[in-house]
C-alpha cells in the first residue's frame, strides 16, 4: 500500500512551558495538541481533529500566564514563551464546573469517557437539587428567546425530552445533546455542505434543529449520517443501533469491526462494519483517512441490507 | 448553492414587504416567475452568498408588515437570497423581536427589569394580567400557520428608558408599521394602546436635568438644539471637529486621541487611541467603523438620549473615526427598541449627505464615508463587539473567540474599529479642545467627562455628565438624592454585569481606577439607586433572568452556569436552599467563578458580578434562616 507523503513546507518550532515543562511545538499548533504530543491529558467533547473547533464545551479550557481568562486549549495557538498550566486550581475548578453543568442537565448516559472524568473532577451533579419533569415533545422546539418559566425551586432545568425518531435509519435524542455544534458543522461548510441542521433559539432553550422543527424526511437531510459520526454523545444513532438498545441486546464486547470499501461507486471510501452475531449494526469510516475523514454518504453508511440478504435469499438462476 | 425549501408559500404582504426591501426578484432562481432562459444561467456563487447580510433587515422588514416570521415568508428570503432555510431559522428565532410563532399585529413590550420594577412595572403587569389578560404566550401545537390578529402585551427586558419608567415599546405591523418607545407607562396607558388608542405619537421626552448647563460638554446640546436641524449643529459647534480633523491629518488625529488618553465608554475601557491606531496600521483593506449602539446594559440610556436629542453629533464622530483608521463605511448597530433614535440618525445621515459632510468629497476633499443603521432585533448579546459582526453580517449574534481581535480580523473579516455611541461622541471634544487639554479634565487615570444614567429610587434620574472622579455622592446630590427623602440603601454601579456599592460608600470616586481599587466597576455608567423599601432578593432574581434569557447559549459554563445561579437564588427566595443558606451561597460562588474563569465573553465572565456584590459586600443574605 502506498502511504501518502505531506508536501507542506516543514514548520517553525515554538518553545512555551506547559506544566513547568519547556516544550516545543510546531508553529500554528495548538496547546492541546502540543499537550497530546508530550502526553498530558485533556478532556474535551465539541473538539474533533476534521472539525473547525468551535471551543463551546469550555471542558478543555488551560491556565495561560498573562491571560485574564481561562483560555481554550483545542482552538489557541501555541506561542513563543507561552506559560501554560493544565491542572490549575482555576483550570480543575472550571473543567469540574463544566462537567458537572453538563451532567446535570444532559443524559450523558452514553457519552464515552465522561464517566471517568466526573470522577477524577470530583463532580457531583445531583447537588443543584432533583431533575425538573422532561419536556412534552415539541415543547423545546417552541421556545421563544428572551423569555423563559423558571422550574419550581428546589428542581433543576434540564434538556430531557422524547426522542425524534422520524425515519429509518437513524433518530435524534436531543436530551442526550450538549450541543457541541459538531453536528451542524459536519452538516454545513466543514463538510456535507447540506445546511439541514442549524442551532436554533438561545441560552439554555438553544437547540439542534431544521428549519420550524420539521421533521427530516421534510428537511434538506441527505441520511449522509456524518452528523452521527461526529456525535460525542450518542444524541445521534443508527436506527440499528437504538433497537438493540432498546431491547437489551447492544453488547459491544460482541462485536467486531471489519474493514472494507464501499462498493457503490468508484471514490473507493473506507468502511467500517460494526458486526454483533453475524448481523450488521452500524458502519463508520476512519476519521484519519486523508480524503473522507471519516465522511460517508447515505450509500455507504446505511445501504448494507444486501450484504445481509444475501445468506438468506436463494439468488435467482439464469440471466 | 441548491436550496431544499419547505412547502411553505409567502402571503402577498409577507411578499412585498421582502420584495420592497430586496427589490424584486432577478429570474425563477431567487422566486421570481419562472422563464425557460433560466434553465441556462446559473444561480449561486460570490454573488449570492455575499447578501447574507441583508437577512436581518430582510427579517424585520417582514416582522414590520406581518408581526411574526411565517414558514412562507421564511422561505421565499430563502429563495430570495440563497441561504439554506435551517440557517435562517437559526437566526430568527436568536432574536426575542423576531417571533417564528403568531403573534398579534400589536404588541406592547412591557419592561419589567430592574430600573423599571422598583418603579411599578410588576404592578403594571398584575394590572395589565387583570385587565387585558395574560401576557401573549406562543401557541404549542400544530396552530402555526393560523393568521395572527388583534393584540397582546409581553415581558421585556430593559427598554432603555429608565428616567420616565416604567417604560414600555409599542410595535404595531402593517402597511404603515408603527414602533414607538415610551415612558410612564401605566396598565390603563397600555391598555389604552393595546385598544387602538394610540397615546404614544408625541415623542417629546424629558428634558436631561442639567439642560442649559454651560459646564457641559458631551450634552452641550442636548435639549438645546433641534435635533433635526444641521444648521443649529453647526451653529452651536457642530462639525468643526471634522474640520480640524481633515487638517491634521490620520495621524494627527490619532495622537490627539492618544493624548487625551481617552478610554472606551461601553464598559471595558479600553484605550481609543491604541484601537484605531491598530486599525490604521492593517495593511488588509477595506477597514470599517462600527458604532456599537445596542445599548441593551440594564438602566443604561445614556447613548439613546444622545441619538435621540443630538445625532450630527454620532454621524460627526463616526465620519472622524472613518478618516483617521481609513474606513470608508461605518455602521450603526442600533438596537431594535430605539425607534426614535433610528428615524433621528437616519435624518441625520440623509442631511450630513446631501450637505457633502458624508459621501465621496466630504467637505469637498478628496475624503469618502459612508454610513449605514444596522438594527437589532432583541438580543443584549449582539453589544458584545464580535457578536455584533455576527449579526450584521446575518449570523446568529454569537461571540467570536479572541484572539484574533476586531482591530485584526473583524467585520466581514477585515480591521474593525468598534466603538460605543458615547466614546465616540467625547472624539469631538478631544479635537475641539485638544488631546492634552482634554486629558486635563477628570482624574490622571480616567479623562474626560462621563455620562452616568440615574435611574431607581433617585429624585431627579436622567443623564448626568460629570468630570470622571466625581463622587458618587455629588452625582446623587446633584440628582436630588433618593426619592421621597427615604434612605439610600444601595447603588447598582455599571448595570446588571456591574456591582452594588452600600450606602456608606458613596463617598467613591467615580474613575477607573477607583472604582476598580474599590472591587467595583464603572461599566456602561449605570447608577441605579435603591431604598431602603428595596426587596433585593427580587431584584437579584430579576437580574440573574436576565443573563439566562440574554446567554447566547454557546458556551457551557454561561449556557447553564446562568440557569443554576438562578435557581439557586430562587431557592434562597423561597426559603428553600439545599442544604441551608451558606451551602447555597458557596455553590452560587463556585457557579460564578466557572462563568468568570470560563466563558468565551464578556457576558458570561461577568454575569456573577451583581449577584456576587449583593452577597459580599450588602451581606444579602447574612443571617437568613432557612424555613
Amino acid at each position: 500500500m502506498t502511504t501518502l507523503v505531506s508536501l507542506a513546507p516543514p514548520r517553525r518550532l515554538v518553545s512555551l512551558t506547559i506544566d513547568g515543562k519547556g516544550i516545543e511545538a510546531p508553529e500554528g499548533s495548538t496547546i492541546l495538541e502540543a499537550c497530546r504530543t508530550q502526553g498530558t491529558e485533556i478532556p474535551t467533547l465539541c473538539y474533533l481533529e476534521t472539525l473547525h473547533p468551535v471551543n463551546v464545551c469550555r471542558v478543555c479550557v488551560v491556565e495561560v500566564e498573562g491571560s485574564r481568562v481561562l483560555v481554550p486549549s483545542c482552538s489557541r495557538r501555541v506561542e513563543p514563551g507561552m506559560v501554560v498550566k493544565t491542572q490549575s486550581e482555576r483550570v480543575v475548578h472550571s473543567r469540574k464546573m463544566v462537567l458537572e453543568f453538563l451532567a446535570s442537565s444532559v443524559d450523558l448516559s452514553t457519552t464515552p469517557e465522561v464517566a471517568r472524568w466526573l470522577g477524577e473532577y470530583a463532580a457531583r451533579p445531583d447537588r443543584y437539587g432533583p431533575p425538573a419533569p422532561p419536556a412534552a415533545a415539541g415543547a423545546r422546539d417552541g421556545l421563544e428567546p428572551g423569555h423563559h418559566d423558571p422550574v419550581e425551586p428546589g428542581f433543576r432545568a434540564t434538556v430531557a425530552q422524547p426522542t425524534k425518531i422520524d425515519n429509518e435509519l437513524y433518530l435524534r435524542d436531543y436530551g442526550k445533546c450538549i450541543l457541541c455544534y459538531k453536528c451542524v458543522e459536519a452538516c454545513g461548510t466543514d463538510h456535507q455542505n447540506t445546511f439541514a441542521l442549524t442551532v436554533a433559539g438561545r441560552g439554555f432553550d438553544a437547540r439542534i434543529s431544521t428549519e420550524f422543527a420539521v421533521e427530516l424526511p421534510r428537511s434538506a437531510c441527505v441520511y449522509c449520517g456524518n452528523c452521527i459520526a461526529v456525535c460525542p454523545t450518542g444524541a445521534l444513532m443508527f436506527k440499528s443501533e437504538y433497537d438493540h438498545r432498546a431491547a437489551g441486546t447492544w453488547d459491544e464486547s460482541r462485536q467486531t469491526v471489519t474493514q472494507t470499501i464501499c462498493p457503490y461507486c468508484g471514490v473507493g471510501c473506507n468502511l467500517e462494519l460494526h458486526v454483533q452475531d453475524n448481523e450488521i449494526v452500524k458502519v463508520t469510516s476512519p476519521l484519519d483517512h486523508d480524503v473522507t475523514e471519516g465522511n460517508l454518504c447515505i450509500k455507504g453508511r446505511f445501504g448494507w441490507q444486501f450484504v445481509q440478504n444475501r445468506a438468506s435469499e436463494e439468488r435467482p438462476q439464469g440471466g | 448553492m441548491d436550496l431544499h425549501l419547505l412547502d411553505a408559500a409567502p402571503t402577498p404582504a409577507e411578499r412585498a414587504a421582502i420584495d420592497a426591501f430586496l427589490g424584486p426578484p432577478k429570474d425563477g432562481w431567487t422566486g421570481g416567475a419562472r422563464e425557460p432562459q433560466d434553465a441556462h444561467t446559473a444561480a449561486g456563487g460570490h454573488h449570492s452568498r455575499s447578501q447574507r447580510h441583508l437577512l436581518l433587515p430582510a427579517l424585520l422588514a417582514v416582522q414590520r408588515r406581518v408581526g411574526w416570521i411565517s414558514a412562507g415568508s421564511l422561505m421565499y428570503l430563502c429563495q430570495r437570497l440563497t441561504i439554506p432555510p435551517a440557517d435562517a431559522y437559526g437566526v430568527a428565532t436568536f432574536y426575542a423581536l423576531l417571533p417564528t410563532a403568531p403573534r398579534p399585529p400589536r404588541v406592547v413590550h412591557v419592561c419589567d427589569d430592574i430600573g423599571c420594577r422598583v418603579r411599578g412595572a410588576e404592578a403594571v403587569c398584575a394590572e395589565l394580567e387583570r385587565t387585558v389578560g395574560p401576557a401573549h404566550h406562543p401557541p404549542t401545537g400544530t396552530s402555526h400557520e393560523l393568521p395572527a390578529i388583534g393584540s397582546g402585551w409581553i415581558r421585556s427586558p430593559c427598554l432603555g428608558l429608565c428616567e420616565e419608567a416604567p417604560a414600555a415599546l409599542l410595535t404595531q405591523a402593517g402597511a404603515t408599521p408603527v414602533e414607538r418607545l415610551f415612558g410612564n407607562a401605566t396598565a390603563g396607558r397600555i391598555a389604552a394602546v393595546l385598544a387602538g388608542n394610540d397615546s404614544t405619537a408625541d415623542q417629546t421626552r424629558a428634558p436631561i436635568p442639567q439642560a442649559g448647563d454651560p459646564d457641559l460638554l458631551l450634552l452641550r446640546r442636548v435639549d438645546r438644539i433641534d435635533p433635526t436641524d444641521l444648521d443649529a449643529y453647526r451653529a452651536h459647534g457642530g462639525y468643526q471637529a471634522l474640520r480640524l480633523a481633515l487638517d491634521l491629518g490620520p495621524d494627527g488625529v490619532i495622537r490627539e486621541i492618544a493624548d487625551s488618553k481617552l478610554a472606551g465608554r461601553g464598559g471595558a475601557a479600553f484605550p481609543t487611541g491604541r484601537k484605531w491606531d491598530a486599525v490604521a496600521k492593517q495593511p488588509v483593506r477595506p477597514h470599517y467603523v462600527v458604532c456599537n449602539a445596542d445599548e441593551s446594559e440594564p438602566g443604561t440610556f445614556k447613548d439613546r438620549v444622545i441619538m435621540e436629542k443630538d445625532p450630527y453629533s454620532v454621524v460627526e464622530a463616526m465620519t472622524v473615526a472613518g478618516f483617521a483608521t481609513g474606513s470608508e463605511q461605518g455602521f450603526i448597530y442600533l438596537r431594535g427598541e430605539y425607534p426614535l433614535a433610528r428615524t433621528r440618525l437616519q435624518h441625520a445621515i440623509d442631511q450630513a449627505t446631501s450637505r457633502g459632510l458624508l459621501g465621496d468629497n466630504i467637505m469637498s476633499r478628496p475624503v469618502r464615508f459612508t454610513i449605514e443603521i444596522r438594527v437589532g432585533a432583541g438580543a443584549y448579546i449582539c453589544g458584545e463587539e464580535t457578536a455584533i459582526f455576527n449579526s450584521i453580517e446575518g449570523f446568529r449574534g454569537e461571540p467570536r473567540n479572541k484572539p484574533p481581535f476586531p482591530v485584526q480580523i473583524g467585520l466581514f473579516g477585515k480591521p474593525t474599529v468598534v466603538n460605543n455611541v458615547e466614546t465616540l461622541v467625547n472624539v469631538l471634544e478631544v479635537l475641539r479642545l485638544g488631546g492634552p487639554q482634554y486629558a486635563a479634565i477628570g482624574t490622571a487615570g480616567s479623562t474626560g467627562t462621563r455620562l452616568f444614567c440615574l435611574s431607581g429610587h433617585v429624585a431627579r434620574p436622567g443623564v448626568y455628565e460629570v468630570p470622571s472622579g466625581t463622587t458618587l455622592r455629588r452625582l446623587l446630590e446633584l440628582a436630588g438624592g433618593v426619592a421621597g427623602g427615604r434612605a439610600l440603601k444601595a447603588v447598582l454601579l455599571g448595570g446588571a454585569a456591574g456591582g452594588f456599592v452600600r450606602a456608606d460608600e458613596i463617598d467613591l470616586p467615580l474613575s477607573f481606577e477607583a472604582t476598580r481599587a474599590a472591587g467595583a466597576t464603572l461599566g456602561s455608567g449605570v447608577v441605579m439607586v435603591f431604598d431602603d423599601t428595596t426587596d433585593f432578593a427580587d431584584i437579584l432574581r430579576r437580574i440573574a433572568a436576565f443573563f439566562r434569557d440574554e446567554s447566547c447559549g454557546q458556551c457551557v459554563p454561561c449556557r447553564v452556569g446562568t440557569v443554576r445561579q438562578e435557581e439557586a437564588l430562587h431557592r434562597l427566595q423561597a426559603h428553600r436552599p439545599i442544604g441551608g443558606t451558606a451551602a447555597e451561597l458557596a455553590l452560587l460562588d463556585e457557579i460564578g467563578l466557572a462563568m468568570k474563569d470560563a466563558s468565551i465573553c464578556g457576558l458570561g465572565q461577568t454575569a456573577y458580578s451583581a449577584v456576587e456584590s449583593a452577597i459580599k459586600r450588602l451581606k444579602l443574605f447574612d443571617g437568613v434562616a432557612p424555613r
